[in-house]
């Protein structure tokens, strides 16, 4: 436990002394936090009041989850679901940069063979690592959507919307989902970041994890997916298997002798 | 305290791994505590990847090893607690400062009172003004002194030193050598590669020479006898080239050649021996003026064993 947390110290120490590495975690959260709470207060409506959210122009399928709003509430939360969808991309993109520059300086560094020669065991040394890149992933992913939620009082957004907003779909997303997106995002970056040399590399090769993610945003967009507890649940039971098998699989495959010869 | 049996490495290379090239090859070797035992070889022989198999940092392919009383590849994290390695190249966490450095590995390696431990050694090896700035800027003698004193942190019994000299300036490697020096008299266990010939033999107690195989392994001094016998130096004031024929004859003499004013003359006890090679030279009218040993630098030991004579080893 304390070489864990030792890991993770030390990985903090340096990894944010990265100045990409800060940009990542300060730009990221400030777009996500920022645009949509700016959309919000554009579209808000005047005048909408009782007309019929079927006139707003949105996909067919999306209108089960406009029951009791007016049109312009319906169009609004259409589009916030897009963007809290974008605001998943905080906790797949930060990991994926600190375990980059993390896993790479190592290498550069040649520091991985004085650290594998400490009573460290590779397991600790992987969750060390996981971890100095998921919990802050974590915080800022929810600290950020925490203060959207505080923006959408203080605009002064409209009720129903808000309450949208911050029902169970979405805080499941961003209080259970991100974290797990996290740790899989964190784990495909260590598969890349060992075999390449160069952290943008890595970062760019991860970027496929984003993938999925816009497939999502397509599909809602063209009525074909409507995100809701069901469909929320089922990511995340997705997500967790995927993450534990990840998790399993790095253990498996990340024996010391092969981080020391073949992490190059 | 290091003991190993038929070690071998073999690694997989090439395309799909198919290939393979056996880096170590069979090495026993018995080192006891308190040793300092110099690992000798041309680049590529080996000596790196055995010390990356008894720190249980690699496995081995084949044969055993056993470490401060543990066997490798078995209690591989109790020997890591008893070890400490200086790895070729130093390795250090460049943006953080070499206290910080220090204390990550003391954390690490389960230290008690860290702080004391890291303050120690960073007094010890000359870093102490120096423990706030980024290991980034420390010139390599600095980093190696830095990377000796991680390795001690933890107070291990058996320390494998790769190369602690190398690259270091005349003045920080003497450092780095009476350390070496100093760590041998508290009674632990060195197990050090080096290219320096010198160093290994002022040094060590034992020294192994491998390529790929272990060719020797002796103290310096059994080694150079072995190959070279020994000899005496007999600096005369004039030479009568017959004394050459005469002390040939005289007891216990193997050879006798002459070079300038000088008669060298192998022995097999020259501590015995040469009283009567005195006398018997001052009986024929020669004038000693002193008499010395023939030392066999080990480099040349090194030499004759790796090439057989080939490039200016021996006589
Ligand atoms: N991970 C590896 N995969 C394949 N071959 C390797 C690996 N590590 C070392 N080798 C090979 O094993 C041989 C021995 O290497 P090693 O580093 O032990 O030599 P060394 O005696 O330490 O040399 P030097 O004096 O240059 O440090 C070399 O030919 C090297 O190329
Ligand atoms: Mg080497």
């Amino acid at each position: 436990m304390k070489r864990i947390r030792t890991i993770i110290d030390k990985e903090w120490a340096e990894v944010f002394k990265n100045r990409m590495v800060i940009m990542v975690m300060l730009v990221l959260p400030l777009i996500f936090t920022v645009m949509p709470l700016i959309m919000l207060k554009l579209t808000a409506s005047t005048g909408m009041e009782g007309v019929d959210p079927a006139s707003a122009g949105v996909p067919a399928k999306f209108l089960v989850s406009c029951s009791g709003m007016n049109a312009g509430e319906c169009m609004q939360i259409y589009i916030v679901n897009q963007f809290l969808l974008m605001f998943m991309l905080m906790p797949l993109m930060i990991p994926v940069t600190i375990a980059a520059y993390s896993i790479v300086g190592e290498k550069t560094t040649r520091s991985l063979e004085p650290l594998l020669a400490t009573p460290i065991t590779t397991k600790e040394l992987l969750t060390g690592k996981a971890l100095a890149a998921v919990i802050p992933a974590a915080l800022i992913s929810i600290g950020a959507f925490a203060l959207f939620a505080l923006g959408l009082f203080v605009l002064g957004i409209a009720p129903m919307v808000r309450a949208y907003i911050l029902s169970p779909t979405w805080l499941l997303a961003i209080l259970a989902l991100g974290p797990i997106l996290s740790v899989i995002s964190v784990m495909v970056a260590i598969f890349i970041s060992s075999r390449v040399n160069d952290p943008r590399a890595a970062e760019q090769i991860s970027g496929v994890l984003v993938g999925p993610m816009m497939i999502v945003l397509v599909l809602q967009l063209a009525g074909l997916v409507v995100i809701d507890v069901r469909f929320m649940l089922a990511a995340i039971v997705g997500c967790l298997l995927l993450a534990v098998g990840m998790v399993y699989a790095g253990a498996k495959l990340f024996q010391r002798e092969t981080i020391l010869t073949r992490w190059k | 305290m290091i003991q190993t049996r038929d070690l071998s490495k073999v690694f997989r290379i090439g395309k799909k791994h198919k290939d393979e090239f056996t880096a170590v090859d069979g090495l026993t070797l018995d080192i006891n505590q308190g040793e300092v035992f110099g690992f000798l070889g041309p680049n590529g022989a080996g000596k790196t990847t055995t010390v990356r198999m008894l720190a249980c940092l690699i496995g081995a392919t084949r044969g055993s090893a056993r470490v401060a009383g543990f066997q490798v590849g078995k209690d591989d994290t109790e020997i890591r607690r008893r070890v400490g390695i200086l790895t070729e190249s130093p390795g250090m966490y460049e943006r953080l400062s070499a206290e910080k450095n220090l204390t990550i590995y003391a954390n690490l390696y389960g230290v008690p009172d860290t702080q004391r431990a890291v303050g120690k050694y960073l007094s010890i090896l000359g870093l102490w003004e120096r423990r706030m700035d980024p290991v980034g800027s420390f010139s390599k003698g600095m980093r190696q002194k830095l990377a000796v004193a991680r390795a001690l942190l933890h107070e291990p019994q058996v320390l494998f030193l790769d190369e602690p000299t190398t690259g270091l300036d005349p003045e920080a490697a003497k450092t780095v050598r009476e350390f070496i020096e100093e760590l041998k008299t508290e009674g632990r266990t060195i197990f050090l590669t080096t290219h320096n010939l010198d160093e290994a033999d002022r040094l060590c107690d034992t020294v192994g020479i491998i390529k790929q195989k272990l060719l020797a392994v002796d103290s310096p001094k059994a080694l150079r006898d072995k190959l070279f016998g020994r000899k005496s130096v007999f600096h005369l004031r004039t030479i009568n080239p017959d004394w050459v024929g005469l002390v040939a004859l005289q007891p216990g003499v193997n050879a006798v050649s002459q070079i300038g004013e000088k008669l060298v003359v192998s022995l097999s006890d020259p501590e015995t021996q040469n009283p009567a090679i005195i006398k018997a030279l001052v009986n024929m009218g020669a004038q000693i003026m002193f008499v010395g040993e023939l030392r066999h630098s080990l480099e040349q030991v090194y030499l004759d064993l790796l090439y057989q004579g080939k490039e200016g080893g021996g006589q």
